[in-house]
């Protein structure tokens, strides 16, 4: 095992305070107050280092949800000075410690203890999506698709389902309209879907008509909070805009449209 | 006595990473109805973080791969100690499970031909691990989530079990709690599937997710189910080693399948100077051959980058305890030399690794397209567990199935990369179709027969509320076993050491029933600690013992006092048993003659 090293600077350099405050929303379904915590902090810590941190000797109650600490679950999603983020993506040296860091949970899903909220909304919006509809097979019985017409919606599947995107969007987090509108975690689910050569199936009615597509605004807000880069507004809400005016609104298209299956 | 939800299944599965989905969807296939409880919400389960792929005979890159070739390489890295049945299943099934995904929405990385994709991987003879860049175990989880949430099984995330429930010796169900409220769960199924993965923390540095408490192993343990091998804990020679807090962090083998190096302080390439024999012939001598191998020569053998998991790691410590490793304790993994012979590396480089790319770039403020990261070996995988039948899956306690990484038997005593997700596939599928047919054909046990059992169980959880903070804190004591099982019963053991490490963990076991935690049960992440570390303390004490009953070094377990694998431990496996008074008693059992055909598919691939 490699021995425990001890660095003092950060990469930039800069030397970093010993202690920290953190400044943590706590309470249940609504009720809280933020709680400040001082703890001492080394170079390389994350949020999330700081909050396990703060479990193990300050509070141990203190309910966060996390799996991977690597950025590939989605489990840790929080607002953190105001910023949708990964705890464990967010490296202390990216924020300023003289001034208390505060953490919360995210305000779009219902509140449910400390750092956690009920996402399972989400998971109600994902079962009722037309699921993926195989094509048939080539003669060969293999299914061959070229690199350049999977990159796309490879894209959309690098998405980890942390919900920071459902949770920044102003649909959902403003106007509340979650019956109506699945958000951009569910456009980039049914993008790669409708942009995957092997999928017969159309939602295109679905989301002009239960979807709603529509709603969004292209403010992009989405697209800056996603921790993995997916290009949300351009390469997937766009373009299905696109597909649903041509099918619905534009008569030409209708009409060339009325001869293709989709 | 607090009250509890009642939900009836045919089949239960316990986990959602890979193996339970697959065995949930193949149950539910046979017409069964299916519950799935998982630790965390579905999709996060640790199968999210398996990078490199899921290593399947295909043939899709190069042709002269096989189902043959596929079962050698695995029985060779797992030194013979594998279950040879299993070994053969899964190479031959392997091939169809992958393609089985695509035709569920998966999205592979394509060869020129349209196919899917196959990379080259440690200890694999040609180029066989489908996957998606270095987001494979994503890729498999969301297709497994996506397709399974159409088949009618009810899902239970963020469920823990905290106890099997029996019958005699048949399981009928298990009985636990619900983290979000703390509501107690009272689960009675006719056949019971676990698939809970590893024990990973029960190790400082470890590549695991935090489910990973061999929460599986304990409770078929305490259900009396045998375990098999369970001394074999893999450590990946690559895990992040700076900075600090991410020390662990899984670096993929796929760095190397593409042409990554491992170089010590003095820039040398220190694993040619280590060629185990068995490994001699095909393995390249010179850096030259190697890249040719990587680019996919033919004719060309695999860098030594490319031995297994075992040997690689264990030249790594070498390097560094002789003072040759990285400023921070490790050693130098470079893929970004290939600028020297692809004009497009830094492009090849991110389209191939993009989540290696964007983890340094974003963790460690480094770019593994112009830099080498310093690497070092992290607690990964758990090759022994529970005790399974090869073509069922079922323990040794009726109604009680186990696949994944917490049953024992496909990887012997090193498992090859890649062949965890495929293993996921072949066995989850075999084990929830096994686990409907004796669903099916039995029985369920109504709750009258369990109830003692729930009311000791929810004894038992309510404890620790009653010290409150005056008791033991169970973060602090899972450090403290985390501290142990590192430094004592690591890469490599000792007697003394190991001695030391149950003492040790006796000590832990007696604080553990003096843990308190303040609060209610609503997402308690102090009592859920309390309630992990009895499974942790299980697994981490038969994983020492079975260390010091094998005098040899063989595979992932490697003793300084004994090193050298020995011929009298050829073809021995170490099972455990749970005596009348819980203790473990041991069995050694020699693994069954091999048929001819399998036999031969060895001598043909030497």
């Amino acid at each position: 095992m490699p021995p425990q090293t001890n660095g003092n600077a950060n990469s930039t350099g800069v030397a970093e305070p010993k202690t920290a405050t953190f400044r943590i929303w706590r309470g249940h379904d609504n009720q809280g107050e933020y709680v400040n915590f001082t703890t001492e902090v080394e170079e390389g810590m994350v949020v999330l280092d700081v909050v396990h941190h703060i479990q193990a000797t300050q509070a141990p109650d203190l309910a966060v949800r996390w799996n991977c600490k690597a950025g590939k679950c989605g489990s840790c999603s929080a607002e953190i000075n105001g910023h949708l983020k990964l705890m464990c993506m967010t490296r202390l040296n990216s924020l300023d410690l003289t001034q208390p860091v505060t953490i919360e949970p995210m305000r779009t899903f219902p509140h449910v203890k400390d750092l956690v909220t009920d996402v399972s909304w989400n998971y109600r919006v994902k079962e009722q999506i037309q699921p993926f509809q195989l094509k048939p097979p080539e003669k060969d019985g293999t299914w061959r698709e070229m690199q350049r017409d999977v990159d796309r919606p490879q894209e959309f599947r690098k998405c980890i389902e942390c919900f920071l995107c459902q949770d920044v969007c102003h649909v959902l987090r403003e106007h509340k309209l979650f019956p109506e509108y699945i958000g951009p975690r569910f456009l980039i689910h049914v993008a790669q879907l409708e942009f995957n050569p092997l999928d017969e199936g159309d939602r295109l009615k679905e989301l002009k008509d239960d979807y709603n597509i529509g709603y969004c605004n292209i403010n992009k807000c989405c697209t800056k909070v996603c921790p993995e880069g997916i290009q949300i507004t351009d390469n997937a809400i766009i373009p299905l805009k696109e597909r649903v005016v041509s099918r619905f609104y534009d008569p030409l298209a209708k009409f060339k449209n009325s001869f293709k299956k989709k | 006595m607090p009250g509890y939800t009642t939900h009836e299944y045919d089949v239960l599965v316990v986990g959602a990473g890979g193996a339970g989905l697959r065995a949930a969807i193949e149950a539910s296939a046979a017409g069964a109805k299916v519950g799935v409880v998982t630790k965390s919400l579905l999709g996060k389960a640790h199968t999210v973080m398996a990078e490199g792929g899921m290593a399947a005979s295909l043939g899709n890159v190069d042709d002269r791969d096989n189902w043959r070739v596929h079962f050698a390489d695995t029985e060779r890295g797992g030194y013979y100690l594998n279950n040879w049945r299993m070994a053969e299943l899964h190479a031959k099934e392997a091939p169809a499970r992958v393609r089985e995904l695509e035709q569920w929405g998966a999205i592979f990385d394509r060869t020129k031909a349209g196919l899917i994709m196959q990379r080259n991987f440690g200890g694999h003879r040609y180029p066989r691990l489908a996957h998606v860049g270095d987001r494979t175990g994503l890729e498999m989880i969301r297709t497994l989530q996506d397709h399974g949430i159409h088949q009618g099984i009810d899902f239970h995330m963020e469920t823990t079990l905290l106890t099997l429930l029996m019958d005699g010796n048949r399981c009928v169900g298990g009985f636990g709690y619900e983290r979000e409220r703390g509501r107690y769960m009272l689960f009675l199924a006719k056949a019971v599937v676990l698939a809970t993965g590893g024990i990973g923390r029960a190790y400082l540095v470890t590549t695991n997710s935090w489910e990973y408490t061999g929460d599986g192993q304990a409770l078929a343990w305490r259900a009396g189910a045998a375990m098999r091998d369970v001394e074999f804990v893999q450590f990946h020679p690559t895990g992040m080693v700076w900075p600090p807090s991410v020390r662990g962090i899984l670096v993929t083998e796929g760095v190397r399948g593409e042409g990554g190096v491992l170089r010590n302080s003095e820039g040398k390439r220190f694993l040619f100077d280590d060629i185990p024999a068995n490994y001699r012939s095909s393995t390249a001598d010179n850096p030259e051959e190697g890249w040719r191998y990587v680019i996919g020569d033919k004719n060309s053998r695999r860098p030594p980058e490319l031995l297994t998991r075992d040997h690689v790691a264990r030249c790594i410590r070498r390097e560094v305890l002789a003072g040759r490793g990285s400023p921070h304790g490790g050693v130098f993994l470079d893929i970004s030399w290939i600028k020297e012979k692809l004009p497009n590396s830094v492009e090849h480089i991110k389209r191939k690794l993009p989540s290696m790319y964007h983890q340094f770039k974003q963790l460690a403020d480094l770019d593994i397209t112009q830099q080498p990261m310093e690497v070092g070996p992290t607690t990964h995988y758990f090759m022994g567990g529970i005790q399974v039948d090869g073509d069922t899956q079922m323990t040794s306690v009726d109604g009680l199935y186990a696949a994944g990484e917490c049953a024992a038997g496909l990887h012997g005593a090193n498992r090859l990369g890649g062949n965890s997700l495929s293993d996921l596939l072949v066995f989850g599928k075999r084990a929830g179709e096994h686990a409907a047919a004796f669903a099916k054909d039995h029985a369920g046990s109504g709750e009258a027969a369990v109830k003692d059992q729930i009311d000791a169980a929810i004894a038992g959880a309510e404890a620790p509320f009653e010290r409150g903070v005056t008791g033991e804190n169970p973060y602090a004591l899972q450090q403290e076993l985390k501290e142990t099982m590192q430094k004592w019963v690591g890469i490599v053991r000792t007697a003394v050491e190991m001695e030391q490490a149950l003492d040790k963990i006796a000590e832990l076991r007696q604080r553990a029933e003096n843990v308190g935690v303040p609060g209610n049960k609503e997402y308690n992440n102090g009592w859920h600690t309390a309630l992990d570390l009895s499974n942790l303390l299980t697994v981490a004490e038969l994983v020492t013992r079975a260390g010091l009953e094998r005098t040899e070094s063989r595979g992932g377990h490697f003793r300084e006092d004994y090193p050298s694998k020995e011929k009298a431990w050829d073809g021995i496996n170490l099972e455990f048993r749970r005596g009348p008074g819980g203790e473990p008693q041991l069995r050694k059992l020699t693994v069954p003659p091999m048929p001819e055909d399998l036999q031969k598919a060895i001598e043909e691939n030497k």
